[in-house]
């Protein structure tokens, strides 16, 4: 055992890797959130009456929640009023209207951080919506997308450019009743992406979005709608890292996604938002997300991969409302919870069309004082004939200070349901370690070795280049674990 | 090539090894022989740098050199390997990955080039046909769902493959029926080569039938009782370890 909590120490002293702060003029509103703050928001966005008057409503209805305190995670109380709640690059003209002229402080930002914005990557067949802090500064491939009929866009320019589309579909998954964050999501979303795929459309890129928290005490309120329609299909990467910093940012995004008929979203996550210090968990990010997706129309399907590594606390569930017939959900998660992390993440399946499928593969690492639990609801309605549910739930434990926890909730309201579940718990044994060394091979490269075995299964879900990000950001993430 | 100098080991501040000698050359073959708990396990894992026994005294020299506070990767990487008594499963991990991974690593710290996937697979065919193995356990998982047998035949394929100077195969017999023992005592056999040594520890005499030991040790209660050619073997067999009890 001495060697294992050795090489937990050694983990713990682990270094963020991503750490730095940029120095861009930032356009900020004072801290503080009331009517008027949402709607400086929505004016400086120059928003339509009905956005204004949604987040208004969404507002007060986020006045009557309470913060919800179910999830087995532990955290200071948030002052909202605390927390500044827009933040954009300040820009001189009315935005840049190519790389060359966007700031070069962001651009080497986005260089350091290995973000594709740049020709090669471009050549590669990325395109890139970047959002810096609030407000996207950069739209690429803009083109090629546009001449597939394909709408990949800013939020906010879709609200301008594609009012009804954005107006028929905001809050139709994610309603600004449904909790606590998503609520106040709803309220004062700076910014995030929007994408419409028409009818038949095979997307001709995968789409990539790289999400970044830099300004001080700036919450970050990302909204994401997706729309596949008919017989479409379109692959979504999302990835983030966040520089260094003191104090707890709070994250609550919203993603929502709407497959019609036939079509098909599969949206990727890698998320590496700072966890706090390695010593103390001082100064993580809050990851407080709420992803939904709805397989509307039958034949349709939603699949969500996430991996995620970051953040002091991760309350997380994406999911899926499968009410197609023989639509099908996904879900393949790996989350790691080191240090002083929290992660309680999960997914949630609801049938109710019939014939539908869904899968959930979860696996969960733990390290150093790291808690990690799944928590996952498959729920099957009362019409949904012949629904089938396979729902399997890994946990790893790297040394002996950590813990992992599974609640799966089941239920099934129609006898001809089909449900399967699998649960594992296992540790990185001094043991192996010592048969990997004595085999040449170093204590580090047999964690990294071990822990990609187990999370190979989710590794092949993700599009080829995040999975080889996501196999780097592990050895990064679990370096020195042990010995 | 390996030399034990009066090695004293504790475990859980109970002494295991009481004053080891062992002096053993390229191109020989030794056999420990023992009864359960009387040591000889303790011996091929304190060789190979395990760190849950404490040396009190005492040195093992590698080619000349005290090898007793290096770790186990370096003393793998210099070319030294143990057949482990009970193969350690790793849920997950491939086992042709984990062994070009292994190989790589060694081949690496000799300054030969990486073996490609393709390269690697070219040579592991060979030494699966040197054991008898199906090319199906190269796509399960590290020892997962192994027998018995199957586990020891795998040890003795990484052995093959990583080509140690110095093998010390821990109980590799225990628990193989006669096929799989001539197997293993076939693979180990034509291993044999001048520059290569190979310490076999073992309760039984039985593999020793199948190959030739050069020396035999009789270990009992930490210390090695006698020494002498593969003759001692026989005589164990027929009068017990009692004989050379005190």
């Amino acid at each position: 055992m001495k060697t294992q909590n050795k090489t937990i120490e050694k983990v713990t002293s682990q270094d963020y890797q991503y750490g730095f702060v940029t120095d861009i003029e930032q356009d900020t509103i004072p801290p503080g959130l009331n009517e008027d703050v949402i709607r400086l928001i929505s004016n400086k966005k120059n928003e339509p009456d009905w956005l204004t008057s949604w987040r208004l409503k969404a507002y007060n209805n986020w006045l009557k929640m309470n913060e919800p305190n179910w999830a087995k995670v532990d955290y200071p109380k948030i002052d909202y009023q605390s927390i500044s709640y827009y933040s954009a690059p300040k820009d001189k003209s009315d935005g840049p209207k190519s790389l060359d002229e966007v700031d070069p402080e962001l651009v080497k930002t986005y260089e350091k951080l290995g973000i594709p914005l740049e020709e090669q990557k471009m050549l590669a067949g990325v395109a890139v919506d970047a959002v810096f802090d609030s407000v996207s500064v950069a739209t690429t491939f803009k083109e090629d997308l546009g001449k597939a009929g394909v709408i990949f866009s800013s939020f906010s320019e879709a609200v301008q450019d594609h009012p009804d589309l954005v107006k028929k579909y905001l809050g139709s998954v994610v309603p600004y009743t449904d909790n606590y964050f998503a609520a106040l999501n709803s309220a004062v979303f700076s910014d995030g992406s929007f994408v419409y795929i028409p009818k038949g459309v095979r997307c001709p890129m995968e789409l990539s979005t790289y999400f970044r928290i830099n300004a001080m005490n700036t919450g970050q309120f990302e909204r994401t709608l997706i729309i596949a329609d008919e017989g479409s299909h379109v692959s979504y990467l999302e990835g983030c890292t966040a520089p260094m910093r003191d104090e707890n940012q709070l994250h609550a995004a919203v993603v929502e996604l709407v497959a019609h008929k036939d079509a098909e979203i599969k949206y990727s996550t890698v998320q590496n938002w700072y966890p706090g210090h390695p010593e103390t968990g001082k100064g993580g990010v809050y990851n407080f997300v709420t992803k939904r997706g709805i397989c509307e129309g039958s034949n349709s399907k939603i699949s969500w991969t996430q991996v995620e590594t970051g953040s002091a606390i991760t309350w997380k569930y994406p999911s899926c409302i499968l009410k197609g017939d023989d639509s099908v959900g996904e879900f393949y998660s790996v989350a790691v919870a080191n240090n002083f992390q929290q992660a309680d993440t999960g997914t949630k399946m609801i049938h109710t069309g019939k014939n539908t499928r869904s899968t959930i593969i979860s696996k969960g690492i733990s390290a150093g004082k790291g808690q990690n639990t799944y928590r996952g609801q498959v729920k099957i309605m009362k019409n949904a004939e012949h629904a089938r549910n396979y729902s399997q739930c890994d946990s790893i434990l790297i040394g002996d200070q950590c813990s992992a926890h599974t609640f799966p909730y089941i239920d099934v309201r129609n006898p001809s349901a089909q449900m399967e579940h699998e649960a594992s718990t296992s540790n990185i044994g001094e043991d192996q370690l010592f048969y990997c060394n004595q085999r040449g091979i170093s204590t580090e490269d047999a964690v990294s070795l071990i822990v990609n075995g187990f999370c190979k299964e989710v590794f092949r879900e993700l599009p080829m280049e995040f999975a080889v990000e996501a196999q780097k950001l592990m050895e990064v993430t679990l370096e020195g674990s042990v010995g | 090539m390996l030399e034990i100098k009066d090695l004293h080991v504790k475990v859980e501040d109970k002494d295991i090894l009481k004053g080891i000698n062992l002096t053993v050359h390229p191109g020989e073959l030794h056999a420990i022989m023992g009864r359960n708990g009387s040591g000889k396990s303790t011996l091929a894992n304190v060789i190979a740098g395990q760190e849950s026994y404490e040396i009190t005294s005492g040195d093992i020299l590698y080619n000349g050199t005290s090898i007793i506070s290096e770790s186990p990767e370096e003393r793998a990487l210099a070319g030294i390997f143990m057949s482990f008594q009970y193969p350690v499963i790793i849920p997950g991990v491939n086992n042709t990955y984990f062994l070009k991974a292994a190989l790589n690593a060694i081949r690496k710290h000799q300054g030969k080039m990486e073996l490609d996937a393709v390269e690697f697979l070219k040579l592991i065919r060979k030494k699966l046909a040197a054991v008898e193995m199906d090319e199906k356990y190269l796509h399960r998982a590290v020892n997962d769902g192994f027998s018995g047998g199957e586990k020891k035949k795998n040890e003795i394929l990484q052995m093959l493959t990583l080509e140690p100077a110095l093998a010390i195969l821990d109980e590799t017999d225990s628990g193989l029926d006669i096929d799989a023992l001539k197997i293993v005592a076939t693979g180990v056999n034509n291993y044999r080569r001048d520059d290569r040594a190979i310490v076999i520890i073992t309760h039984y005499q039985r593999i020793l039938k199948y190959m030739e030991a050069d020396y035999v040790h009789v270990l009992i209660n930490g210390k090695i009782a006698k020494s002498g050619g593969e003759n001692l073997a026989e005589q164990l067999e027929e009068k017990g370890y009692s004989w050379l009890d005190n």
